[in-house]
């Protein structure tokens, strides 16, 4: 037990006296989350809203795989990553293999089906009623879209916010795909993997007050943005 | 006003975002290394590889993970070199057509520890006596199980021992994680486990110098744990740093390196004895 209270007066340290090694690994977090957090959005948003305004064949069973896809195992999806970039792999000339960007590729494949799947769902209970009255009021396709857009635009946030979660907590996909290399590929979730591995738990708890931390800015920033 | 906002936001953002995509492993002139935990999880190689970049000029990174794992990262030509610890494989991995050079570097040995009321009585055994101890006591034996160096070696001594591996046994705790974890493990269950002795100390300097798990059983001839340098196989990795991996593995046997290596000490104890011929 007192390792906890151990690691809450540590978390406090690293951060006030910059140890290098923490934010090194919070810079890489930051990294790769940014950046499959931007693809995973630029794509599910798209992808989500389709999939929740119109209707096409094979709707349910694309919506049934992509639920599916939410419990993707990230140990998983880092290893069919690095079946890809390894260099025996048919994409590893690209050497993606221990970078951020590899990393990257990895937390894009978990995010994008939590934006997908929630920007659909929430387009999807959309009241019809909304549809017919801009119609009846000579709303044209674009004016409805973009009313539809902006509608959901809290919506869309929460799946950021999911998504954001899921990437920002796994260790599974950055392991294997990162290598957890020391002021590299070393994240936040894997730190703390190896902090407990050598059996330094306050370290781990100091580590995951600290990625607590970054969630929680994250967050309130957020929330500021829907007061707006 | 609004759509300017947006507009500098989403520019923040990218600029993030292409900084995150610049940032590659590994560029010409560096060194990727996959080795196992204990160099890593000692510190060894933190203290050792700024001296080899300063008198080299070679940047050099390494992963962690069992041997098991750093072979085929070897294999699949993702690292350059390998830095290991289990020469019955590496010997076979050369014959394979993987590795191309072995170079003896340092060894330590492994030690069985376990609690200081030592239940199934291995104060003073063999390590085969040892082992038939416990199984016959049922005490609880932590196993890496995870097809390390460490896991290999016992495997090796049970085989050693005539005994058949206790795979299914309940007594038999198997990991899956690395060596301070399962030493971790051991203490929480009360149970033995057998470590290369640098992470015994590790653990030792981590527990403030009273550790709860002591040496029970030591000194035998087989628990020599030996490390070596592999570089890969040109031929099968002809995209790997193969001429900077040799200069590593030299390095490593100079008599610099070799002194460096004999004198990183923990509680006063040498972990890695130097043996480059």
């Amino acid at each position: 037990m007192t390792f906890l209270v151990e690691g809450f007066l540590k978390a406090l340290e690293l951060l006030i006296s910059g140890d290098i090694s923490t934010w090194s690994a919070v810079s890489a977090t930051l990294k790769a989350s940014t950046g499959s957090m931007l693809v995973s959005l630029l794509t599910g948003l798209p992808c989500g809203f389709v999939l929740g305004y119109f209707d096409f064949r094979f709707k349910r069973t694309i919506r049934t795989f992509l639920d599916t896809l939410l419990a993707l195992p990230t140990v998983c999806v880092g290893l069919i990553v690095y079946a890809f970039i390894s260099s025996k792999g048919p994409l590893g000339d690209m050497g993606l293999l221990f970078t951020l960007t590899g990393i990257a590729v990895g937390q894009t494949i978990l995010a994008f089906p939590v934006v997908t799947a929630i920007t659909a769902s929430i387009i999807e209970n959309i009241d019809p009623a909304l549809k017919l009255t801009l119609i009846s009021l000579g709303a044209g396709k674009k004016d409805i879209i973009l009313t539809y857009l902006w509608e959901v635009r809290f919506g869309v946030l929460v799946a950021a916010v999911t998504a954001y979660g899921r990437v920002l907590t796994e260790v599974g996909i950055s392991m294997i795909v990162g290598g957890n290399i020391k002021y590299h590929t070393r994240t936040m979730t894997t730190a703390i993997a190896l902090e407990t591995n050598k059996g330094l738990f306050a370290d781990g708890i100091a580590l995951g007050i600290v990625l607590m931390t970054i969630a929680f800015t994250v967050n309130l920033s957020l929330s500021f943005l829907r007061k707006r | 006003m609004k759509s300017r906002r947006y507009y500098s936001i989403l520019v923040a953002v990218l600029m993030v975002l292409s900084c995150a995509l610049t940032v590659h492993a590994t560029e010409k002139g560096e060194l990727m290394m996959a080795t196992t935990t204990s160099t890593d999880n000692t510190g060894l190689l933190d203290y050792l590889i700024p001296f080899f970049k300063q008198e080299t000029g070679i940047a050099l990174k390494w992963t962690a993970t069992g041997t098991g794992k750093a072979l085929k990262l070897g294999q699949n030509c993702d690292v350059d070199v390998l830095l290991v610890h289990a020469p019955p494989s590496e010997k076979a991995y050369i014959t394979n057509g993987f590795g191309k050079d072995r170079r003896e570097i340092m060894y330590n040995d492994f030690v069985i520890i376990g609690p200081k009321s030592d239940p199934a009585g291995l104060k003073g055994k063999t390590i085969s006596q040892a082992l038939s101890a416990i199984k016959t006591k049922k005490a609880f034996f932590i196993s890496r199980g995870d097809d390390s160096g460490t896991n290999k070696k016992e495997k090796l001594l049970w085989k050693n021992a005539d005994l058949a591996l206790p795979d299914k046994e309940k007594w038999y705790v198997q990991t899956g994680q690395g060596m301070l974890a399962t030493i971790n493990v051991s203490q929480e269950k009360n149970g033995y486990t057998m470590t290369d002795r640098g992470t015994y100390i590790k653990y030792q300097d981590q527990q403030g110098g009273n550790a709860p798990l002591t040496i029970l059983v030591e000194g035998d001839d087989i628990l020599l744990n030996q490390y070596s340098v592999l570089t890969l196989n040109p031929e099968n990795c002809p995209d790997a740093e193969y001429d900077l991996a040799l200069k590593f593995s030299d390095w490593m046997a100079s008599d610099a390196a070799q002194t460096k290596i004999g004198e990183f000490r923990l509680l006063g104890k040498t972990l890695f004895i130097p043996n480059a011929k």
